[in-house]
């Protein structure tokens, strides 16, 4: 059974490109949906945890994300932990 | 020269990287499953293109966790010539055995075509038989191999000479920052490049200018 779950938002730092951001805008221009600024897009990662404790919760999560669910030469990450 | 060529899941260039080295070396490498623990000993691993574990995550991340990459990791440290094509750069990225980061093309297609690059640097064991400033052509297919890195480090590639394969201008076929095309690690044991020599040694397949890489790591290795 899981105590908490977490939501790890991975997206690309700023001023790396992404080309499919773009696409994404063009196309959302194309169906006529005005005032489209940039548009970036990410991932969203949802892990159930068993831990408890928030705190460690937190910090397991942030060594899974440096260590495989980010890219950090590329990629920034943010952890939302629900109890 | 001993040599050994990686599997992934979905790696698909591992036949044509071992059909490459056999004639050029005349030795059968050995094929390593990315689950062993340990790749024999030899003078040169080989990790292939291809969509290793599906490319799931990132190009080259889960492939950078296996088994099998610690070794490659560990004999890289002792000296152990590794050659990473296409998804095999990614995966030397990936696994931080070589500074930046393969990103989706630029025009954000898959391209599958020959391209024309210049040899950079040749004071190293992958490409001392070529000419300095040769322009070669070899074929690339891939969606993510838009080199990326941090100007900082960029300078630093350039400044010890790591950029060993530049796109030829206005033949950049992803966006990869400053052209490259593929790059050394410091101690100059470990080259990862986008583009596919071991698809270039038989003139029946169109092309040989992928031959003197290898040449040049029997030369180096033996």
């Amino acid at each position: 059974m899981s105590a908490m779950k977490a939501r790890v938002f991975v997206t690309l730092k700023n001023g790396v490109l992404d080309p499919q951001g773009k696409a994404i805008g063009h196309a959302l221009s194309g169906l006529g949906f005005e005032g489209i600024g940039e548009v970036r897009q990410g991932k969203l990662i949802e892990i159930e945890l068993s831990e408890r404790d928030a705190a460690k919760a937190r910090a397991g999560l942030t060594e899974m994300c440096e260590k495989l669910l980010a890219n950090t030469i590329i990629e920034k990450y943010e952890i939302e932990l629900k109890g | 020269m001993k040599s050994a060529v990686v599997v992934f899941p979905a790696s698909n260039c591992d036949r044509d990287a071992a059909v490459a080295l056999e004639q050029m070396t005349g030795t059968k490498p050995h094929i390593v499953w990315h689950a062993d623990s340990e790749v024999p000993d030899v003078d040169l691993i080989v990790l292939p293109g291809g969509f290793a574990y599906g490319d799931y995550l990132r190009c080259g991340a889960m492939a950078s966790q296996s088994r099998v990459m610690r070794d490659v990791k560990a004999k890289a440290e002792k000296g152990v010539a590794v050659l990473g094509i296409c998804n095999g750069f990614q995966v030397l990225t990936e696994s931080h055995m070589l500074p930046g980061a393969l990103i989706r093309n630029a025009g954000l297609k898959f391209v599958c075509r020959r391209v024309a690059m210049t040899v950079e640097e040749t004071q190293n064991a992958f490409t001392r038989k070529y000419n300095h400033g040769q322009r070669v052509t070899m074929p690339v297919a891939h969606g993510e191999g838009n080199y990326f890195a941090d100007e900082e480090t960029l300078d630093r590639l350039e400044g010890e000479g790591r950029v060993v394969f530049r796109y030829v201008d206005g033949d950049n076929p992803n966006g990869a920052a400053r052209n490259i095309a593929g790059i050394l690690n410091e101690k100059r044991n470990v080259l990862g490049l986008m583009p596919h020599p071991e698809r270039v040694c038989d003139p029946l397949l169109g092309g040989t200018d992928g031959r003197a890489l290898f040449e040049s790591l029997i030369e180096a290795l033996t």
